[in-house]
Formats: C-alpha cells, structure tokens, sequence
C-alpha cells in the first residue's frame, strides 16, 4: 500500500483548522493514519475525469423553496437554553473571547 | 427472532415489558444504550386504552442513538452528548409513533455513525448476535443486534456508507438503505449529507416493506427528502446483473458461495440472470473516503461545546473549542475530520475532493448504464462475514474495506437491500446485496419477499 508523506506540522495545521487540541500521542498516531488513508484515495489519480462535471448530490430536485414565513417551534426557548453547558440571564454564557 | 404480526392485536404493555425484560437479559451484548421504560409503558397502556391506534399499534422497537428521541437520552454513543436529553424528536420516530409503535429504547452505534463494527463507541463495543466473539458490525451495530435476538420485531438505523446493510448482513437480519431522499432525516445527528439515509432492520422483507412505508416521504423540515412514492408491489419477473468485480477471489470463498446460492435461486424462480461489469466498483471506496470526511468535518463542526453537548474546562474559548472536541470525539472520529479538512484545503481541493466528485460521476454513468438493461444488480453486502471484535481496529485502512461493497450504492444514491443467504459453515450469517435505480425500493423488497423461504 502507498502512503502519502504528511509531516507532523501538516498535522497540527490541520488540527488548528478543525479546532482539536491533540494530545501528542494523538498527533502522532494521525500524522501515520493520515498518510495511509491519503495513499489509498490517491489511486483516483489514475482516472481520466477530463470535461467530467462533478456530482455535489443526488437527489434529482432543484432549487427546493418555503414560504418565507415565521413558523412556530414546538420547542421553547427556556427547553433551547437548559441544553447549553452554561448560561446567564436568557443567554449562553462563554468564556473570555478577546 | 420475531414478527411484527406477534405484537399486533395482543396487550401493548404486555409487549412493552417483554421486550424490556429481554433486554435486560441480553445486557451482555451492549447492543442497548438505554431504556424509556416509563414513556414506553405510558404509550402502551394509551394503546391498550384505544386512545393510540394505527398499522403499527403496539409493537415496540429500537432506534439507533442518533435519533433525536423524547424520553430519554440521544448521545451518538458519543462522549460529546453523553446525557444528552433532546426537546424534540426526529420525524422518522414521530411518523412509526403515529402509527401506534413504541420505542422502548436507543441502541449502539460507532460514535457519531463512523465506522463499520461498532467497535468506536464511547459505551464499548456490541457483540454479534451470533457470536459473541464477533463484531456487530456498523455503524448500526445495535439495532442489528436487538433484531436478530428477538428482542423487538423491527428497529431504526442510518446507513451511509453501509451502516445498514453490512450490520444486517452480519446478524443474520434484512437490512434497507432506501433511495436518498426516501426518509426524512429531520432529527437525526448529521454525518455526511450527501449519502446519509434512514432505514430499517426487520426479520424478513414484508415487516420491512411495512416500517418503510410508514417512514417514506417528504417532510417540510427536511428539503432534500423527495414526494412519498414508496407503495408495496408485487414480485415481477426481473432481469438480474451480478456485478462480476465483487465476486472475485478478494472475496471470502464462502460468502461468494452463498452469494451464487441465493443467485441461483433466483434463475430457479424464472429471472433472468446475467454478469454485469461496473468497472468504477474499484474506486468508489476511494472516493467515498474522500467526499464523505469532507461533510463529516463541516457537519461536526457544530459540535463546539458552546449550546449543547458536554463542555470542556477552559479559560479562552478557543480552548473550549479544542479540549470539548478532543474530548468528545473518538479517535476515529478525528480521523475523519482531519482527513476532511485535508481534503477541503487550499491547494489540495482539487487533487482529492474535486476529482472525487468527478470520479463520483463516472460511477454514477456506469450503474445508470447497467440500468438500462438491467432491473436489480447483486454483490455480496461486505466481503467477509463479521470479524473478530479487535481484529481490524489498529488498522484503518484494512476497516474501511468492509465497505467496499456497500458504499457505491450511498455514492449514487441507489436504494440497496442486505437480505439473509446461507451462513457459513461456522454458523455465522452471510448476506446478499439486491441494488436496483432510484425509487425501486419497493419493488427489491417484493423481490426479497418472493425469495425467502417460508
């Protein structure tokens, strides 16, 4: 099987991206998962897609529109808010940003 | 195993707690995540009371655990919503609800639906129905399990790549993927929305036939589902292609074995069967490792531990990011998103997830083309029976190609049914896949019916 060479900073940049803080053993344990996996997909290489239009879906609808109307939920702002890990005053409540 | 005609006419709630009883005894399993004893005998009594009726009054099963249920909790076998309790139900549960069914309980899954052996749970591993030294199979392992032990008639799943058919074929149970767009997918934990279905397991293809009918149709919450076309049929005499690249020697001798069985069963039935080629059959696992971790990393990208799911301790919110994601996600999981986020990038959108999509196309060419001249196309479901539990969990790649058969049906969109052929001689079961074109689900299931032995 081939395998794709991706370094260890290749790792952490993607793991940057995704917003996951990996433990180390983590890092290193993707950085060869990844390699492997890109080496698999990476027999697509061989096809000829030349003038071929790629397919983002599969359903045959087109352009599926709603009335532009405000819809009741059946669930209530109070059930909405009790699922958040912390909240304050009607809102969700989130550590410092800036 | 059971029938849904032995719930049907008897006391609810006697069915409710039989079913509940069983599984408290088939614990050791771990096919269950959790049990709603006490809305699942409210709703049994309101059946025994005539206040809920309908084509499905009574009968209990078991939805995977990321359908968003009322009753209990809904946690993707994840640590990220583990405890999580949903104000809202998915459509599929509210649709068999109004037709009398009770769901007594969730089942187990691989976290967030990825993987193909239930073995990434963050709640351990379901064992086979059959042999408790084997996988599942995934990622609805549980509800393959409740259905083959007989612990409810039916249950719910998704399938994606396979998540239906391959755990299906592995217990022993049918198995429906239907065409994408069948069943609202409104209330169930997103993973890749291009190829993300709902469907079902059962003990033979009429109680499958009945439970898809009852889910089929268009849901205004969900605008990819497509107007309800789904209507039992009778058997026909069909012309059969059996797809020649997934019956070569990578194939277990004995599934290939029973795969020609079931096939030669259908020549004895009248339908015309034939070789068919569908070269792309190589590559779809390819792209399917490509397109799938692309919408896998954009739908978990909403798990931030901000408005739901379990939250890390952090002090800046980039940490809350990074430690609630580390710490709710399974490795493989990760995997995926990494992988997604690999090939979405700048600099590499094109070399992998671009011409993924257009190798995608040329798949789809070639069933389309088979199509033509041929009503239904049969594969194998996985290449092997069930694995050992362990067997291929340090090696992704060798994971992923228990799929190779199941995913290039989720890529077109086709529907695809696993149904039961002869076991092994080990006794483990063995299943056949039945593919046909869009929006001939019914007509694969009357074909399935009209080969099961009585």
């Amino acid at each position: 099987m081939t395998t794709t060479s991706v370094t260890r900073d290749d790792v952490l940049h993607l793991a940057q991206l995704a917003s996951l803080q990996l433990t180390d053993d983590e890092v290193d344990a993707l950085q060869a998962d990844i390699g492997n996996i890109l080496g698999y997909v990476a027999q697509l290489d061989e096809l000829d897609t030349e003038g071929v239009e790629p397919t983002y879906q599969v359903t045959d609808l087109e352009n599926v529109w709603r009335d532009d109307a405000v819809r009741l939920s059946n669930v209530g702002r109070q059930e909405l808010l009790a699922l958040a890990p912390d909240s304050h005053k009607n809102q969700i409540k989130v550590p410092k940003v800036l | 195993m059971s029938v849904i005609s032995d719930y049907i006419g008897v006391s609810a709630v006697q069915n409710v707690k039989n079913a509940i009883e069983a599984a408290k005894r088939s614990e050791g399993f771990n096919a269950l995540l959790s049990l709603s004893e006490e809305r699942a005998l409210e709703r049994a009594a309101k059946v025994d009371a005539g206040e809920i009726s309908g084509r499905l009054a009574g009968v209990p099963f078991v939805a995977k655990d990321n359908f968003l249920t009322l009753g209990g909790t809904t946690t993707a076998a994840s640590d990220f919503l583990r405890g999580f309790a949903s104000p809202l139900q998915a459509t599929a549960v509210e649709r068999l609800e109004a037709e009398g069914a009770i769901c007594i309980g969730k089942s187990n899954l691989d976290a967030f639906a990825h993987g193909g052996s239930t073995e990434n749970s963050a709640f351990g591993p379901t064992k086979n129905a059959v042999d408790d030294t084997k996988v599942a199979g995934g990622s609805s392992g549980g509800s393959a399990v409740v259905t083959a032990l007989g612990i409810v008639p039916f249950a719910i799943g998704t399938d994606t790549g396979g998540s239906i058919r391959q755990p299906a074929s592995f217990n022993g149970v049918v198995g429906v993927k239907p065409t994408y767009g069948t069943v609202s997918r409104y209330g169930v934990v997103a993973m890749a929305s291009s190829t993300d279905t709902i469907g079902c397991f059962a003990t033979n293809a009429a109680d499958a036939e009945l439970v898809m009918d009852i889910m089929a149709g268009k849901d205004a919450n969900d605008m990819t589902t497509l107007p309800d076309f789904f209507a039992p049929e009778q058997p026909a005499t069909l012309k059969i292609g059996v797809i020649k690249e997934a019956m070569t020697d990578d194939v277990d001798a004995e599934v290939r074995a029973s795969v020609q069985a079931y096939v030669d069963g259908l020549k004895a039935a009248g339908h015309t069967v034939e070789d068919v080629s569908l070269p792309m059959l190589k590559y779809a696992l390819a792209i399917y490792y490509i397109v799938v971790p692309a919408e896998i990393s954009s739908n978990l990208a909403r798990y931030d531990g901000i408005r739901y799911g379990n939250r890390a301790d952090a002090t800046d919110l980039t940490g809350v990011y990074g430690k609630s994601r580390d710490a709710g996600f399974m490795a493989e999981n990760k995997r995926r998103i990494m992988i997604g986020s690999y090939v979405l990038s700048s600099g590499f959108f094109d070399a992998y997830y671009l011409q993924a999509q257009k190798a995608r196309t040329l798949l789809i060419g070639e069933f389309d083309k088979l199509f033509e001249r041929y009503d239904t196309l049969v594969t194998p479901v996985a290449p092997t029976p069930a694995f050992a539990i362990g067997e291929n969990a340090t090696d992704p790649v060798k994971m992923y190609l228990a799929d190779v058969m199941t995913v290039p049906a989720s890529l077109a969109g086709l529907p695809a049914i696993s149904v039961p052929a002869n076991p092994t001689a080990a006794g483990l079961p063995v299943g056949v896949q039945l593919i046909g074109p869009r929006r001939s689900d019914a007509r694969l299931l009357a074909l399935a019916k009209s080969q099961e032995v009585a």
